[in-house]
C-alpha cells in the first residue's frame, strides 16, 4: 500500500521551544491513523505544519507524491487536505448550509460576472452545489438544520457540521483534531462509528488527534505517540498499549513499573 | 443586565440620575438645547430643545425604574422619581452655578439665553429651580408608571409619540412637498402651526398621535392574522403581491422628482450618492470585514477622472473634452485600478493596521490633489471647473430633477450587483473571511485575490459615485474629499446594519437625509454620528436592519422556480 | 529548497517588490540630486534636524499611549488623539488666565508646571472615561467592534469640545522666558525646542523605569502577555488596564502642552493629524514596544522635516513641504510591507490555530 502523506524530519521551533522535533511519519492511503500524546506534545502544531498554518524550519512533507512545503493553506486545501479544529471554528454567523457551501469554494468556478449576469452555467453550478451541500448535511445527520446559524447549533451538531464542511472540499486526507472532545459516551460512540464510515464509504484517509484512548485503540490502524515534540513510539494499537515509554509519558516516570507489576 | 450586583437599588437610581444629569448638562453646554429651542415640536407648547431634555429624563428614569418582572411598584416609583430628581437637580445646579460665575469665559454656549430656557423664562430663580426639581421628579414618576401599561399599549404609545415628533421635525419637508398640491392647503393649515418653524398645531399633534397609536395597536393585535392570511394564499398570488408592491415602489421612485420639486430632488440626489458609496463600502466592510477608512479616496479618484477628462476650461493642462459617458468607464476604471494597486500591498496586512493604512491612503490622495506639485493637472486648491453633465440624445441631465434619474440608475445598478453577489460563491468567501480568516484560507479560499476583488468592487462603486458627483456639481475641489466623508459612509453602514442592503438605504436616509432638513441638527451631526457609532456598537452591533439570514435549505421549490423564471 | 522557494513566491510578492523598489529608487535619486545641487547650507539642514527631533519627541510621547494600549488590549485607541487634544485645549484657559494675571511672566517655571498638571489631569480623565464607556463593555467582542467605537468616541469628543469651548483657534500666550535660542557653530536650537526635547526625554525615561521596575509595571507586562493567565495569578486585569490608560493619557496630556508651547495654537481638531502621525510612529517602531515608540517618533519627526526637501527638492517638486504627510504615510506603508513588526518589534508570533 502506498503512503498518501510522508513527513520527513519535520522540525518546528517557537523561539527557544522546539514544538515538533525531527518527526518522521508515514500515513498509508485509506488508513485511520492516530497521533496521540500528552498536552503540549506538539500534535496540533504538527497538524498546523501539514495544513500550512505554520512553516516548519526543517524537514519535508510530501502529500500525494509532491512536497507541500511552502504552500499556503489554501493551496494545500486544493491539493486535497482538509481539517477540523480542536476548539470548533465554524463561520458562526453563516448558516450551516452556507458553511458547507464555503467548503466547496475551490471546487466551484464562478467569480463576479457569472452571478451578476445570472449566467446559466453559474446557476447550474450553484444548484448543484446546493444539492451537494444538502446531501452532506444529511450525511452528518443535520438534515433540516441547514438554515440555522452555525453559532446557534448545539455542540455536537457543530462538531459534525465542521466535519461536513471539511468533506465539502472532497479531500483525500482528513485531519480531525479531537473530534470527540466534550462528548458524552453515547455521542463518542456515534462519532467513532461515523469516522469509520468516512473511511469505509468515502475512501478518505483519516489522521486523528484524540485523547479518548478507547476511541484511539478502537479505530486506529496505526498510532504515533508524541512527547515534547518527539516521536516516542509508533505501531499498532497493541504495540502502543504495552509500550513502557508511552505509559511513562502519560503517567510520569516509574508508573510503567507499577502498572505492569 | 447586572441585577445581581451588590449596590442597593436606591444607589443605582441615584447613579443613573447622575449620569442622566451629566448628559443633560453636557447637551446644554454644547449648545444643543439652545439651538434646538428655535424649533417648536407643537406650536407654542413645546420646543425641540425641551423635548430633548424631557427625553433624557424619561430615558434614564425608564432604565432606573425597569427593575425585574417582580419588582414592587413603590420601589419602581421611588427609583424613577429619584432618578428624575437627580437629573433635574444637576440641571438646576448648572443654572445656579451660572448665576454665580460667568461660565461663558470658557464655555461658549453657557449663554443667558440658555438659562432663560432652563428657567422656563421665569424671573424668580428660586421658583424656577424648584420647578426644575419638581418637573424632574414628576416626569420620573410618570415614566415609572409606563412599566404598568401592557406592552402592546406601551409600544403603541411610544410609537405614536415618535411619529408625532418626526412629523413635527420634518414639517419643512412635508410642507414644501405638499404645498405643491393646493387642494390640501386647508388641511395643512389645520395640522401645522401658522408660521414656519412652528411644528404641529395642538390639533394636528393630537390627531396624528391618535391615528398612529390606533394603527400600531391594531397591527400589533391583528397583524398576525393578516399575515397568516397572506401566507395562506397560493404561492402564485403571493408572488404576484410581492411583484406588485415592487412595481408600485418602482413607479413611485420614477415619479418622485415630480412630487418632490427641485429642492427635495437635490436632497434626494445627495442621499443617493451616499447610498451608492454605502453599497460599495458595504461590500468591503460589511461582507468582507475589511475596515476601510479611506474610502473617500475612490470617490475622489472617480470625481477627478471625470473632471480631468471632460472639463472644457479652467487652468489645468488637460484638454480631453470627453463626454460624460465616455469618461464614466474611465472614472470607474481609475478607481478600481487604485483599489487594486493599494490592495496588493495593503491586504497582506492584518486587521487594525488596514484601517490606518487606508486612512493614510485617503489622506495621501487628497493632499496630492491639493498640492502645488500636481497643480497643473488637478488645479490644486482651485479644483477643476466646467465638468460635463450627462446627456442622452437631446436630453441634458443638469438639473436636480433630471440628474435624479442618473443617480437612481446608479443606485439600482449597485443594488442589483450587491444583491447578486451577496449569496454567490464570492459573497460567501467574503463572509467566511470576515468570520475567520485563517479557517477560510484553510478551506481553499485565496485570501489575497478574494480580498482584492472585494476592494475592487467597493472601489468601482465609489468611483461611479464620484464621477456622478463631479458632473452633478460641475466642479471638484480637494476639500470635498476629506476623512469625514469616509466616516459618514462608515457610520451609515453601521447604523443600518453591516452587510445589510436595506440597512444601507435606511442608514443613508437617517444620517444624510435627516440632517438636511434640520439645520439645527446638522450643526451637531458629527457629534451625533460619534455617539451613534458608540451606542450602536454597545447595544445593537448588528444595526437597525441586520443582515438577513438567507434561508434556502427547505425552499427547494422556490429556488427551482427562481432558476426557471430568470 | 528550490521547490520550496518557488512554492512561496507569487504574483503579489513580485508586485510588492516592484512598488517597494521604485519608491526606494525615487528616494535615493531624489536625495542624491538634492545634495548634488547643494541649495541648502549645513546650517539649514541642522535646523531641519533639530526641528525634526523636537517634533519627533512630541510624536513619541503620543505614540507611547497607542503602544501601551495596543500592547495590553491589542486595539488601536483611535480616540487617543482626542485625549491629547482635550488636555492642551483645556489648559489653554488656565494659560490665558495666568498670562492676563502676569503670573507667566513672574513665575514661568511654576506656570508651566501648572499647565502640565491641568493638561495631564484632563487627558487622564478623558482617557479613563473613554475606556470605561466605550471599550470595557466590549472586551470580548470581535476586533472590529471596539475599533468602531473608538472612531465614534474620537468624533464625539472632537465635537463635544467644539461645543464646549467653541470652534475658533485659541492662541496660547507666549512664555517670555522661553524666547530666544542658543547657537553652537552651525547648530541653532530654540529654548522651546530644548524644553520640548528634555521634558519628553525625562517623561519617557520615567515611563520606562515605571514599566520595568514597579509592581504595576510588571503586572502590565503580564497582562499584555496573557490576560487570562494574569487574572489567574491574582492580577486585577481591569485595574491594570485602567492604569495603562492613565499612563498613556498623562503622556498625551504632557505632549499637548509641549505642542501648544511650540505651535502656540489649539483647536478642537488639533489632535487628528498628530494622532495619526503618532500612531504611524508607534507602528514604525514596533507597536506594543515602548522603546520602539520613542524611536519611531524620532524617526518620523526627522523624516517629516528633512524628508520633503531631501527626497523631493532634487526632483524639482514645487513646495515639497506640502507633501510631508504623504512621506509619513508612505513610510508607514513601506514599513508595514517589509517589516510588519516595526524597527524594534519582535515578529508577531505565527500562532493561528
Amino acid at each position: 500500500m502506498s503512503n498518501i502523506l510522508t513527513a520527513q524530519n519535520v522540525t518546528k521551533r517557537f523561539g527557544g521551544l522546539t514544538a515538533v522535533s525531527t518527526l518522521d511519519i508515514e500515513i498509508p492511503e485509506k488508513s485511520i491513523y492516530s497521533v496521540i500524546g500528552p498536552n503540549g506534545a506538539g500534535k496540533t502544531t504538527f497538524f498546523n505544519c501539514i495544513t500550512g498554518f505554520y512553516h516548519p524550519e526543517e524537514g519535508n512533507i510530501v502529500f500525494d507524491n509532491r512536497t507541500i512545503l511552502g504552500l499556503t493553506s489554501d493551496q494545500i486545501s486544493q491539493r486535497g487536505i482538509s481539517r477540523t479544529y480542536q476548539n470548533i471554528r465554524l463561520f458562526s454567523n453563516l448558516t450551516a448550509l452556507e458553511n458547507i457551501l464555503v467548503g466547496q469554494h475551490a471546487l466551484l468556478k464562478s467569480t463576479l460576472f457569472g452571478p451578476i449576469f445570472g449566467l446559466a452555467s453559474t446557476r447550474r453550478e450553484e444548484a448543484d452545489a446546493l444539492k451537494e451541500a444538502r446531501r452532506l448535511l444529511a450525511f452528518v445527520s443535520l438534515a433540516g438544520k441547514g438554515d440555522l446559524l452555525a453559532k446557534n447549533l448545539p455542540y455536537g451538531d457543530q462538531r459534525r457540521l465542521e466535519i461536513a464542511r471539511a468533506l465539502a472540499s472532497k479531500p483525500k486526507l482528513l485531519l480531525l483534531d479531537e473530534p470527540t472532545a466534550g462528548m458524552n459516551p453515547n455521542e463518542t460512540e456515534d462519532m467513532t462509528k461515523f469516522i469509520r464510515r468516512l473511511r469505509d464509504e468515502l475512501g478518505i484517509t483519516i489522521l486523528l488527534i484524540e485523547h479518548d484512548m478507547r476511541v484511539v485503540m478502537g479505530i486506529s490502524e496505526k498510532i504515533t505517540v508524541l512527547d515534547y515534540g518527539e516521536k516516542i513510539a509508533e505501531g499498532t494499537p497493541k504495540d502502543i498499549q504495552g509500550n513502557e515509554r508511552v505509559i511513562e509519558a502519560y503517567l510520569g516516570r516509574g508508573s510503567a513499573a507499577q502498572i505492569t507489576a | 443586565m447586572e441585577h445581581e450586583s451588590k449596590t442597593p437599588w436606591w444607589l443605582k437610581a441615584l447613579q443613573t440620575g447622575l449620569i442622566g444629569g451629566v448628559v443633560a448638562v453636557l447637551s446644554c453646554l454644547i449648545g444643543m438645547i439652545e439651538s434646538f429651542h428655535e424649533r417648536d415640536i407643537i406650536a407654542g407648547q413645546i420646543t425641540m430643545g425641551e423635548t430633548v431634555l424631557l427625553l433624557i429624563v424619561i430615558t434614564f428614569s425608564y432604565f432606573s425604574s425597569r427593575g425585574t418582572e417582580d419588582t414592587a411598584l413603590p420601589k419602581r416609583l421611588t427609583s424613577g422619581a429619584l432618578t428624575g430628581l437627580v437629573t433635574g437637580g444637576l440641571v438646576a445646579g448648572l443654572v445656579l452655578l451660572g448665576k454665580w460665575v460667568n461660565l461663558r469665559e470658557i464655555l461658549v454656549n453657557a449663554s443667558p439665553n440658555l438659562y432663560k430656557i432652563l428657567t422656563f423664562e421665569m424671573e424668580n430663580t428660586t421658583t424656577a429651580l424648584a420647578y426644575l426639581l419638581i418637573a424632574g421628579t414628576v416626569i420620573g414618576l410618570l415614566t415609572a408608571l409606563l412599566h404598568l401599561i401592557p406592552t402592546v399599549w406601551r409600544r403603541a404609545v411610544i410609537y405614536g409619540l415618535t411619529i408625532v415628533s418626526l412629523i413635527a421635525l420634518l414639517q419643512d419637508l412635508i410642507r414644501i412637498t405638499l404645498t405643491r398640491f393646493p387642494q390640501i392647503t386647508e388641511a395643512l393649515a389645520w395640522m401645522f402651526g401658522s408660521r414656519g418653524q412652528e411644528g404641529l398645531s395642538v390639533n394636528g399633534a393630537i390627531a396624528v398621535f391618535l391615528i398612529v397609536t390606533a394603527l400600531n395597536y391594531a397591527s400589533a393585535t391583528r397583524g398576525d392574522s393578516i399575515r397568516s392570511r397572506v401566507r395562506a394564499l397560493p404561492t402564485g398570488t403571493q408572488q404576484g403581491l410581492r411583484w406588485g408592491s415592487w412595481l408600485l415602489l418602482f413607479a413611485f421612485l420614477l415619479i418622485w422628482p415630480r412630487i418632490a420639486g427641485p429642492y427635495l430632488s437635490e436632497v434626494t440626489n445627495g442621499i443617493g450618492l451616499f447610498i451608492l458609496m454605502g453599497l460599495g463600502l458595504n461590500i468591503v466592510v460589511g461582507y468582507a470585514g475589511l475596515l476601510d477608512l479611506g474610502y473617500v479616496a475612490f470617490f475622489a479618484l472617480g470625481a477627478y477622472t471625470m473632471a480631468v477628462l471632460t472639463t472644457t476650461g479652467g487652468e489645468i493642462t488637460a484638454n480631453f473634452e470627453w463626454t460624460f459617458w465616455q469618461a464614466l468607464p474611465a472614472a470607474i476604471f481609475m478607481a478600481v485600478l487604485a483599489g487594486v494597486v493599494l490592495g496588493i500591498p495593503v491586504l497582506k496586512i492584518r486587521g487594525d493596521y488596514l484601517a490606518i493604512i487606508t486612512l493614510g491612503f485617503g489622506e495621501i490622495i487628497r493632499i496630492m490633489f491639493l498640492s502645488d506639485f500636481l497643480k497643473p493637472y488637478f488645479g490644486g486648491s482651485f479644483g477643476i471647473v466646467l465638468i460635463a453633465s450627462p446627456t442622452f440624445g437631446n436630453l441634458r441631465f443638469n438639473t436636480p430633477q433630471t440628474l435624479y434619474y442618473v443617480i437612481l440608475a446608479g443606485c439600482l445598478l449597485a443594488l442589483f450587483v450587491a444583491y447578486r453577489l451577496r449569496d454567490s460563491r464570492m459573497g460567501r468567501a467574503w463572509k467566511a473571511i470576515r468570520e475567520d480568516e485563517d479557517v477560510a484560507q484553510a478551506m481553499g479560499i485565496n485570501l489575497t485575490s478574494t480580498k482584492l476583488l472585494a476592494f475592487a468592487m467597493g472601489a468601482a462603486f465609489g468611483g461611479l459615485g464620484g464621477a456622478i458627483f463631479a458632473s452633478k456639481l460641475s466642479t471638484v475641489y480637494p476639500h470635498s474629499f476629506v476623512f469625514l466623508v469616509s466616516i459618514n459612509v462608515l457610520a451609515l453602514i453601521i447604523v443600518g446594519g453591516m452587510g445589510s442592503l436595506p440597512g444601507v438605504i435606511v442608514g443613508a436616509l437617517l444620517l444624510v437625509g435627516l440632517p438636511e432638513f434640520l439645520r439645527e441638527f446638522s450643526e451637531f451631526r458629527n457629534l451625533i454620528f460619534g455617539a451613534l457609532l458608540i451606542a450602536m456598537m454597545l447595544s445593537k452591533p448588528e444595526g437597525f436592519l441586520p443582515e438577513a439570514v438567507h434561508r434556502r435549505e427547505l425552499h427547494e421549490a422556490d429556488n427551482a422556480a427562481n432558476t426557471a423564471g430568470t | 529548497m528550490r521547490q520550496r522557494f518557488l512554492n512561496r513566491i507569487n504574483f503579489t510578492d513580485i508586485a510588492l517588490g516592484i512598488i517597494g523598489a521604485s519608491l526606494v529608487g525615487l528616494i535615493v535619486v531624489g536625495s542624491f540630486k538634492t545634495l548634488a545641487e547643494g541649495n541648502y547650507t549645513t546650517r539649514q539642514w541642522l535646523d531641519f534636524v533639530v526641528f525634526g527631533v523636537a517634533q519627533g519627541s512630541i510624536y513619541a510621547l503620543i505614540a507611547l499611549g497607542y503602544t501601551l494600549v495596543y500592547g495590553i488590549l491589542r486595539m488601536i485607541n483611535f480616540a487617543h488623539s482626542e485625549v491629547f487634544m482635550s488636555g492642551a485645549f483645556t489648559a489653554y484657559f488656565a494659560a490665558d488666565a495666568m498670562a492676563k494675571a502676569g503670573f507667566i511672566r513672574s513665575n514661568p517655571f511654576i506656570a508651566i508646571l501648572i499647565l502640565f498638571a491641568i493638561s495631564m489631569a484632563t487627558s487622564v480623565f478623558i482617557g479613563v472615561l473613554v475606556e470605561r464607556i466605550a471599550y470595557r463593555p466590549l472586551r470580548r467582542a470581535p476586533r472590529l467592534v471596539p475599533l468602531i467605537t473608538a472612531i465614534g468616541a474620537s468624533f464625539f469628543l472632537q465635537y463635544t469640545f467644539k461645543g464646549l469651548y467653541g470652534d475658533q483657534f485659541k492662541a496660547y500666550p507666549e512664555v517670555a522666558a522661553l524666547k530666544g535660542s542658543w547657537t553652537w557653530g552651525d547648530l541653532n536650537i530654540t529654548r522651546i525646542q530644548v524644553v520640548v526635547i528634555l521634558s519628553a526625554a525625562l517623561l519617557m525615561l520615567g515611563l520606562y523605569l515605571y514599566v520595568q521596575y514597579t509592581k504595576t509595571g510588571k503586572a502590565m507586562r503580564a497582562v499584555s502577555e496573557d490576560k487570562d493567565v494574569a487574572a489567574l495569578m491574582g492580577i486585577n486585569v481591569d485595574a491594570i488596564i485602567v492604569r495603562t490608560f492613565v499612563l498613556g493619557a498623562a503622556l498625551a496630556g504632557a505632549a499637548g502642552i509641549l505642542y501648544a508651547l511650540t505651535f502656540r495654537q489649539v483647536n478642537f481638531l488639533m489632535g487628528f493629524i498628530p494622532g495619526i502621525k503618532a500612531f504611524t510612529a508607534a507602528v514604525l517602531g514596533g507597536i506594543g514596544n515602548i522603546p520602539g515608540a520613542m524611536l519611531g517618533g524620532l524617526f518620523l519627526g526627522l523624516f517629516e522635516s528633512v524628508g520633503p526637501i531631501l527626497f523631493l527638492d532634487g526632483l524639482n517638486v514645487p513646495a515639497p513641504y506640502q507633501l510631508k504627510d504623504v512621506i509619513a504615510f508612505t513610510m508607514l506603508v513601506l514599513v508595514l510591507l517589509f517589516r510588519p513588526s516595526g524597527i524594534l518589534g519582535e515578529r508577531l508570533s505565527e500562532k493561528k490555530a
